[in-house]
């Protein structure tokens, strides 16, 4: 549905998008994912036929966005991080103006219009003025002149942005729902987000592809390795944690171990391993050497680590490494 | 033709369901108005001047009454058309609304030609208010309509080709502000140009005076259809919208 090659924004200082490629199949649900600044906005507009490319080629729907603009525009629906709406109008009489827009018969137009206020649930405003709604209201209006003409492709720039928990909620189930009749671009630099509503997961940073992958996959795919949580006590008295984590390096296949807290008789590692059978081992090195073993588990990789892996940024250290004063 | 339709259409309501049509409509009413009885009331004592000197001047109602009456709509239109362009871009701009016209199937000039013709609507209907105060003159007296008639025709081209500049300017900016100053300063410019034929006969000072939108409109207020200054007017339109056109395009080149 979209083919982006080699796909190029270039200001007079800076390059906001630089060669970028990828491709999202009909009905897909695609997250473009990447820190503010990092291009999203920019690679929407020239997907939307806003901003022409400065070099590189792009097709929505089989039409290039450069030569054949107008055939793009007529099948995608497009909103803008902040839904373009006119505070003098109201819901009913917009979705109306929209629809015209987009080439809507008149016949059409107002089952449309009745059709895209049912589904977005702005039935309740429709003879409101635009300027006088709320930002959640505001932002389903925004999908809903989005999807009035029924198209191919819908791009999303940040629709959850500046909602609240319940509305941001509402509105993921809303594009969720979408899925199915419209191929679905939506940016975002909140990584639960992605995690929750879609299916594959474009990554960008400083104009550049960082990944291209589903959800699912990326998840796995974190370091090949897998992070354990490790829970040791000592039944009788006290125990040294330092000398429980050189034994656990011990392991074989154990990379690292990570003193994550230390209570009065038990100590909480986090140990990085090869994938395989470590998790056997450790318990037998833990039971033999006399301690207990009160917790075992893995902790899946957030999408948030694999992000920053990807993106080169450092990962913010939790407060709760920090080790102990008493352990010295 | 059908989109241009759509935002015409569009741009009226927002004239209308907002304060700024009424506002406009209210204010050339009262100028108009006011005008309109200070130049009877002229008429009026001159007439009167002349049974008591017992001298029967000829006396014209075109050429005392209409006409500068006409002349005046025309000034009053410079400085009410900023008010009116001022909005059109540079509001769309400012709201991010720009990026819904840029991403539908409408061409730009399409639109431009959607928020221009809406300008002139609303302008005409100024222009209609003026009718009521003729109608009093034809109760009266006996004008003659032909000049009438062309008269407004001069004050519609007229105030196109100032529209047409103000849909410009306004383009060039999000500040509604800075797009009806630079709109009235130019509109300004355009009508003080004529003052140096007072003075000076030079070919400079010809260019200049030809260049003001007043030299024109003389023609158009005695009630003569001459087709230099009729071609004044529409390439000026034109040129207005050809540039409005050019910024459109550039603004995406550039943001």
């Amino acid at each position: 549905m979209i083919t982006v090659t080699d796909l190029t924004k270039r200001y007079a200082r800076h390059t906001a998008v630089d060669h970028i490629s990828f491709e999202v199949h009909k009905g897909q649900i695609v997250g473009f994912l990447g820190p503010n600044g990092a291009g999203k906005t920019t690679t929407m507009r020239m997907l939307t036929c806003f901003l022409p490319p400065t070099s590189g080629n792009a097709t929505v729907a089989g039409f290039d966005v450069l030569e054949q603009s107008f055939e793009v525009k007529k099948r995608i629906g497009y909103l803008p991080e902040t839904p373009p709406l006119y505070p003098e109008m109201r819901t009913a009489e917009y979705l109306q103006f929209v629809g015209s827009l987009k080439g809507l018969a008149k016949a059409e137009l107002a089952k449309r219009v009745d059709y895209v206020c049912e589904r977005c649930a702005i039935l309740d405003v429709k003879d409101k003025l635009l300027g006088k709604l709320s930002k959640g209201y505001r932002q389903r209006v925004g999908l809903a002149q989005a999807i009035i003409h029924n198209p191919d492709v819908l791009i999303l720039d940040e629709p959850t942005s500046g909602l609240d928990p319940k509305q941001i909620n509402e509105t993921r189930e809303l594009i969720k729902s979408l899925a199915g009749d419209h191929t679905i671009l939506l940016s975002t630099h909140i990584l639960p987000e992605v995690e929750q509503t879609c299916e594959q997961v474009i990554i960008i940073n400083k104009g550049k592809l960082v990944a291209t992958d589903s959800v699912s996959n990326l998840q796995n795919r974190a370091r090949g390795a897998e992070s354990l949580l490790v829970e040791v006590g000592a039944r009788n008295g006290l125990m040294d944690p330092l000398k429980v984590q050189s034994s656990l390096e011990l392991v074989p296949g154990v990379s690292r171990v990570h003193l994550k807290n230390k209570l009065d008789n038990r100590s909480i590692f986090e140990v990085e391993s090869r994938k395989g059978l470590v998790r056997g081992d450790l318990a037998r090195a833990v039971v033999e050497a006399g301690w207990d073993l009160n917790e075992l588990r893995p902790t899946a990789v957030s999408l948030e680590e694999i992000f920053l892996q990807l993106t080169g940024e450092p990962a913010a250290a939790p407060a709760e490494e920090a080790v102990p004063a008493g352990v010295k | 033709m059908r989109n241009v339709w759509i935002i015409c259409r569009k741009e009226l309501r927002s004239y209308f369901v907002s304060p700024v049509a009424y506002i406009l409509l209210a204010m050339f009413a009262v100028i108009f108005g006011f005008f309109f009885w200070n130049i009877l009331g002229y008429f009026v004592f001159r007439g009167m001047e002349s049974q008591m000197r017992g001298q029967m001047m000829p006396m014209n109602v075109n050429e005392e009454v209409i006409r500068p009456l006409l002349s005046n709509v025309s000034v009053i239109g410079l400085f009410l058309i900023p008010m009116i362009t001022m909005r059109l871009f540079a509001e769309e701009k400012r709201t991010g609304t720009i990026e819904l016209l840029a991403t539908s199937p409408v061409s730009d000039v399409e639109v431009i030609l959607g928020k221009w013709l809406s300008a002139m609507v609303l302008y005409a209907s100024m222009l209609l208010l003026t009718a009521i105060n003729f109608l009093f003159i034809f109760r009266y007296g006996h004008p003659d309509w032909k000049p009438l008639v062309i008269g407004y025709l001069g004050l519609l081209l007229q105030a196109g080709a100032l529209l047409a500049i103000g849909t410009f300017i306004s383009t060039l900016t999000k500040n509604q502000i800075i797009a009806g100053a630079a709109t009235f300063g130019v509109c300004l410019l355009l009508w003080v140009l004529e003052w140096v034929s007072g003075y000076e006969t030079a070919t400079w000072a010809r260019v200049l005076s030809y260049m003001s939108v007043i030299t024109h409109f003389e023609s158009f207020a005695k009630g003569l259809l001459d087709a230099k200054d009729a071609i004044f007017y529409v390439t000026l339109i034109f040129f207005g919208l050809f540039l409005t056109a050019r910024s459109m395009e550039s603004l995406r080149w550039r943001s």
